[in-house]
């Protein structure tokens, strides 16, 4: 009777295993030994996933606004030009100051955005000399004085396959040419990069020969697209582009626009320039945008605009072959690449 | 259920920059160039993966530790996993699915080819990860088979080193590791070969470890 009356007893399976319970503190060890091990694994992981190319894009400036500006100001008396592109078709300010290859800021497309704060623009001055009757050492606001800003809508073409359309400011590199009269002699333009590891500490490693250098012939230094720029959207270069003063000759790829110029020499042998001396196979003097010469690592054929999903077809000399084609003529552009 | 939790909270970690990646995907946090991004860091966390699985061996001979037989299949599972990822990202949104321009490419440029052998590597590794695919080859020919995984750890620091411009300290890095790790094995394999008979036990007695830990690696 009595027995009868006993709750009935719990099934075996729903009795909590003793070495369960016994063992409970040993569970938690462990997965705190789990969670460790995720932790650490996941973060060394992420770690070695973000280096390099590969690393995560710093936070993109802000448009810095323009502010008050008097009548002195150069920027704030820009001339219009023809040989620009619609500045609707720009990409955005973010972008061309997120995204750059700018070896003595960093390796990575994002660490010259980084770092651009030890770069000092200010006071900056130009040494031009060479093959030329006045030779001269100038700073930068006496240029800005000198050569009325233009706005330059330009597509930019990276060597890399990607390309961005830039609304730069500057003059045209004959202007300043003209002023101090190229000899006979004169074939060359050599222009060249600040060299200072302290400014630019890429420089302090030595993954190419500093200071980077760029030339272009005389015919191609004295084309009127081709540009000495000192800003962009209207505002002055950002180190990161390449502050104060850059070359940009937008038929040709981007590592011709050498940064942060120091020095304009005119020569009369063709000058070792410095990517064609790093790998002479891979990137010619010349460099001209050139849809059917291949570089070893990436078709040439198309590419990817900055702010687009699909791939674009590269138009030989980028687009600006009407301009600059004839500069060229009887040259075989395979092998003079 | 007695699973072992170590190549678990492994798989738990590799999550961890997959999901980041993901999650800045989703959030547009990638740069301007978001496919170069994501390209890029899979292909890195591929070749980690790789080399991490191909240094476990060489791990466990040289400090005598059992705990990476525990993970080398998981490790090289995710790098076959984040290899494909790498290659669906250029083939689908790099390339655009334009076939015709890929197979081109992948002939005419040795740092896509490197890339394409080295995952083409892979495959018969993952396929002969399961235990049953073990068994079936018998272990002889399943590690022999496997020697593949310094071939495509190989190919893949090649691909690595063709691809940067200027600053080859990172491939070189991960290719000191896998010669390194290669260099493990070459010299205690010969050891083995020439040794005394009590060396000769011993390699025994190590090649006994081996199987059985290789039992446990491989346990489901
Ligand atoms: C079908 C196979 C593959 C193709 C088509 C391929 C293609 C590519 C491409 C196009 C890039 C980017 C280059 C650039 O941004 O300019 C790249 C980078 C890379 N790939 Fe691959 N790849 C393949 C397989 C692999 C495999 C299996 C691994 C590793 C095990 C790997 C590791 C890497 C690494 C480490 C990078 C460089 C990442 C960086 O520099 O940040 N790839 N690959």
């Amino acid at each position: 009777m009595s027995r009868r009356s006993l709750p009935p007893e719990p099934r075996g399976d729903a009795i909590t295993p003793p070495e369960l319970y016994v063992r409970r503190r040993e569970l938690l060890g462990r997965a705190g030994a789990f969670v460790a091990t995720a932790a650490g694994f996941g973060a060394s992981l992420t770690w070695l996933s973000q280096r390099g190319a590969a690393d995560p894009p710093p936070a993109p400036p802000s448009l810095p606004s323009l502010g008050e500006r008097d009548g002195d100001d150069p920027f704030a008396r820009v001339r219009e030009s023809p040989l620009s592109l619609p500045r609707s078709e720009a990409t955005p300010f973010e972008a061309i100051t997120t995204y750059n290859n700018f070896y003595e800021l960093g390796l990575s497309k994002s660490a010259p955005a980084r770092n651009a704060g030890s770069l000092r623009a200010r006071p900056w001055t130009v040494r031009i000399d060479g093959e030329v009757h006045a030779p001269t050492t100038v700073d930068i606001e006496t240029l800005l004085r000198d050569f009325p800003l233009e706005e330059r809508v330009y597509r930019m073409r990276c060597v890399e396959a990607w390309s961005m359309v830039i609304p730069w400011l500057g003059f045209p590199l004959a202007a300043l040419l003209e002023r101090v009269r190229p000899t006979s002699n004169a074939r060359f333009v050599k222009l060249v990069t600040l060299h200072d590891p302290a400014q630019l500490p890429g420089q302090q490693s030595d993954v190419l020969d500093w200071p980077y250098v760029e030339g272009l012939r005389l015919d191609e230094a004295m084309h009127p697209l081709t540009l000495l720029a000192v800003g962009l959207y209207g505002r002055p270069l950002l180190g990161q582009n390449g502050a104060p003063l850059r070359l940009v000759v937008p038929w040709k790829y981007g590592f011709k626009g050498v940064k942060s110029i120091v020095s304009i020499e005119l020569v009369r042998e063709r000058p070792r320039t410095s990517w064609a001396l790093a790998a002479p196979e891979e990137y010619g003097f010349y460099a001209n945008v050139n849809p059917t010469v291949d570089h070893p690592r990436w078709s040439q054929a198309s590419e990817r605009r900055i702010g687009q999903l699909e791939r674009i077809a590269t138009l030989p000399f980028n687009g600006y072959a009407e301009s600059v084609a004839h500069l060229y003529r009887g040259m075989d552009l395979q092998a003079e690449f | 259920m007695n699973r072992d939790w170590l190549p678990r909270a492994v798989l738990a970690g590799i999550g961890v920059p997959l999901g980041i990646l993901a999650a800045r995907a989703c959030a547009g946090l990638l740069g301007a160039n978001p496919i170069a991004t994501a390209l890029n860091q899979l292909g890195l966390l591929s070749l980690a993966l790789l080399v991490a699985s191909l240094t476990c061996t060489p791990l466990r001979l040289v400090t005598g530790a059992s705990f990476p037989m525990r993970i080398r299949r998981t490790l090289g599972l995710a790098a076959f996993f984040c290899g494909v990822l790498h290659a669906l990202v250029y083939l689908a949104l790099d390339q655009g699915l334009a076939w015709r321009a890929l197979v081109k490419d992948a002939v005419a440029r040795p740092f896509i080819a490197l890339g394409v052998a080295a995952l083409l590597a892979m495959v018969p590794l993952a396929v002969t990860s399961t235990r049953r695919a073990q068994q079936r080859l018998g272990g002889r020919r399943w590690r022999r088979l496997h020697r593949l995984a310094y071939l495509a750890g190989a190919l893949a620091v090649g691909h690595y080193l063709l691809r940067v411009k200027a600053d080859v300290t990172e491939p070189a890095l991960y290719g000191t590791v896998v010669a390194l790790g290669f260099a493990a094995r070459l010299i205690r394999g010969r050891s083995r070969r020439s040794g005394t008979a009590s060396e000769r036990r011993v390699g025994g007695n190590l090649e006994a470890t081996s199987a059985r830990e290789e039992k446990l690696q491989n346990s489901p």
